[in-house]
């Protein structure tokens, strides 16, 4: 399966990448190339095989409903780029308008 | 309004609604942050619900449990086996830049809830009628964090600055996602008020609109009787079930406009204006595809088995449209078996009739009276001590003449004073408050009255039968209004002759 330049700008834009025209020429072909590798699994699957989503057998890895400390807040506010009012300050959300 | 008055002869509103309840667990769905509403800003957060590189999610076994249990109540299948997925988007309330959510293989599947919407016809004679709204799906996921606007207006679009609280980032979640089964707007806010009761009554979530615990967005399109769905646009931001009949009605008949307009709808999300009273655009949909979901490698999947899944049904409580239904079948109107209910008063009300207590005479006191009541001390019935075996007492004195209702109501305010610490019996009589139906002590009194009106007992005896009022009155005064009306009356006829 061949990507489009277009398909790759949109995914682009989708993970928040900038790309340049060179940078969308050179990975089209490239992602085209990986996507194609990805489709061999559909010509040596057999119907009866029952699709996998995750490489590990166990199921129900839960825990009990019960409290353990969380970080410090100065601990998770480091991370922050800018701290107000003790919560993560970041640039105004703007609505995508269309 | 009735239903012909929304739209223009010839159209048809169509709604499917998507509810988000929070769950009331103790931890997060993937960490063991604390779930507490309130608490200080970003001190309920770890590396997990953060997302830092590294840190391994772990499902919370009774968030599961307790969507099974709501997905039961919904008369929903469980899903063998499902799995978690990504939802990939960028939005500063989810720090690891996706959403762990359900996909194509939710919790729960195909449900229904039986909704009763109280309809008038044209003479105006009220009756009920059960509609049935098809669900879905519920799958489950985790709350994002709450976000902050500050700038020049404060208000979405003029905001400098977002500053976020990842206290509830990670919460969980469930989405129950109805079918496009509802017309009208009074019948959405029947579904939203009976899925808030029932979830409730399992006790998963508080179910509070006003603190966010449950919230819910409304697909809404028109079409021409006959044709096939149209474009739908989804209301965001209904605070309230007014709000969603309010944001329907309009939004439905904007779209109604701009077609008959020549115009086309927008694929779109919309935001509720509550003060302007009108949606606006808040952003294009984006389409389900760039969401790029795909099955969380971190997470491995959820299995029920049937005896789990019998397990869950086996603990059901008795649902609330049973509940209504239950006390119907006992005498109660309606309006009060439906307050009770929906107010969470059902265990006084059952303890009251175990005791003794008429069923409707019961239900008359919890949802009148003792309602005002209590709002008046500050206090919630649980706090008052009031029990259910107090409510029967009390609607016994009445029954049997010790009380009148006046009366009752200020034995009633004595019993929510001492924290239910005495009967209903024991504060009358401390008080005072029982009604002289002694006969001998109400004849002393009578007869006192009957001699020191001596021209109102000639005007009786003369024809002037409504003249005993004047009588029954004074010996209300000489009794501080506590005297037998009923005996009082009887007492008079028999001495004036
Ligand atoms: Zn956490």
């Amino acid at each position: 399966m061949a990507l489009s330049e277009d398909e790759v700008r949109h995914v682009a834009r989708l993970a928040r990448l900038s790309l340049t025209d060179d940078e969308v020429a050179a990975l089209a072909p490239q992602l085209s190339e990986i996507l194609g590798y990805a489709e061999q699994v559909g010509q040596v699957a057999a119907a009866e095989v029952a699709p996998t989503t995750h490489p590990f057998a166990p199921t129900d890895v839960a825990r009990a409903d019960e409290r353990r400390p969380s970080l410090a807040r100065d601990e998770i506010l480091a991370g922050a780029p800018h701290v107000e009012q003790d919560r993560f300050a970041v640039p105004r959300i703007v609505a995508e308008e269309g | 309004m009735s239903a012909d008055t929304l739209l223009p002869q010839g159209w048809e509103l169509v709604v499917g609604l998507e509810v988000h309840v929070e769950l009331q667990t103790n931890t997060k769905m993937w960490c063991g942050c604390s779930t507490e509403f309130g608490d200080e800003p970003n001190t309920n957060v770890c590396e997990v619900c953060t997302g830092q590189p590294g840190s391994l999610p772990v499902v919370n076994a009774q968030a599961i449990e307790d969507a099974i249990l709501l997905g039961l109540a919904l008369n929903g299948g469980v899903a063998e086996v499902c799995r978690f997925h990504r939802k990939n988007y960028f939005y500063p309330d989810l720090a690891k830049n996706y959403q762990i959510s359900q996909y194509d293989v939710p919790l729960i599947h195909d449900g229904h809830l039986d909704v009763d919407v109280v309809v008038s016809d044209d003479a105006g004679e009220e009756s009920i009628d059960r509609r049935r709204v098809r669900i879905e799906r519920l799958h489950m996921e985790e709350d994002t964090g709450k976000s902050l606007h500050v700038g020049d207006t404060g208000r979405l679009h003029g905001a400098d600055r977002s500053l976020i609280d990842y206290n509830r980032c990670g919460i969980p979640l469930l989405e129950i996602v109805s079918r496009p089964d509802i017309h009208d707007p009074e019948t959405a806010q029947a579904y939203l008020r009976e899925l808030q009761a029932i979830v409730q009554a399992l006790g998963v979530s508080d179910a509070r609109m006003e603190e966010g615990s449950i919230r819910c967005d409304a697909n809404v399109s028109v079409r021409e009787v006959g044709d096939e769905l149209g474009t739908r646009t989804e209301i965001k931001n209904l605070n309230s079930v007014r709000s969603l009949g309010r944001a329907i009605r309009y939004e439905a008949q904007r779209q109604v406009a701009v077609i008959e307009d020549g115009g086309t709808i927008r694929m779109e999300t919309r935001h509720w204006d509550e003060s302007a009273g009108r949606t606006e655009t808040l952003r294009v949909k984006e389409s389900v595809t760039d969401y790029r979901y795909f099955p969380d490698p971190d997470l491995v999947e959820i299995t029920s088995p049937a005896d789990r899944v019998e397990a869950a049904r086996a603990r059901l409580p008795e649902l609330p449209a049973a509940a209504r239904s239950r006390l119907a079948q006992a005498g109660v109107v309606r309006e009060q078996a439906a307050a009770i209910v929906g107010a969470g008063t059902l265990g006084w009300y059952d303890d009251a009739v175990r005791a003794g207590g008429d069923p409707q005479l019961v239900a008359n006191w919890l949802a009148g009276d003792l309602v005002g009541q209590l709002a008046a001390a500050e206090v919630t019935l649980e706090e008052s001590g009031v029990t259910g075996a107090h409510l029967a007492e009390l609607v016994g004195l009445v029954a049997d003449g010790t009380l009148s209702t006046k009366l009752a109501r200020q034995v009633l305010d004595g019993l929510i004073e001492e924290r239910g610490a005495k009967t209903p019996a024991e504060v009358a009589k401390d008080r005072g408050l029982e009604q002289v139906s002694d006969e001998g002590e109400l004849r002393t009194i009578v007869e006192r009255v009957i001699a020191a009106n001596a021209d109102t007992v000639e005007d009786i005896r003369g024809g002037n039968a409504k003249a005993i009022g004047a009588l029954v009155g004074q010996v209300m005064k000489e009794t501080r209004g506590q005297a037998d009306p009923r005996k009082t009356n009887e007492l008079l006829r028999e001495l004036i002759g």
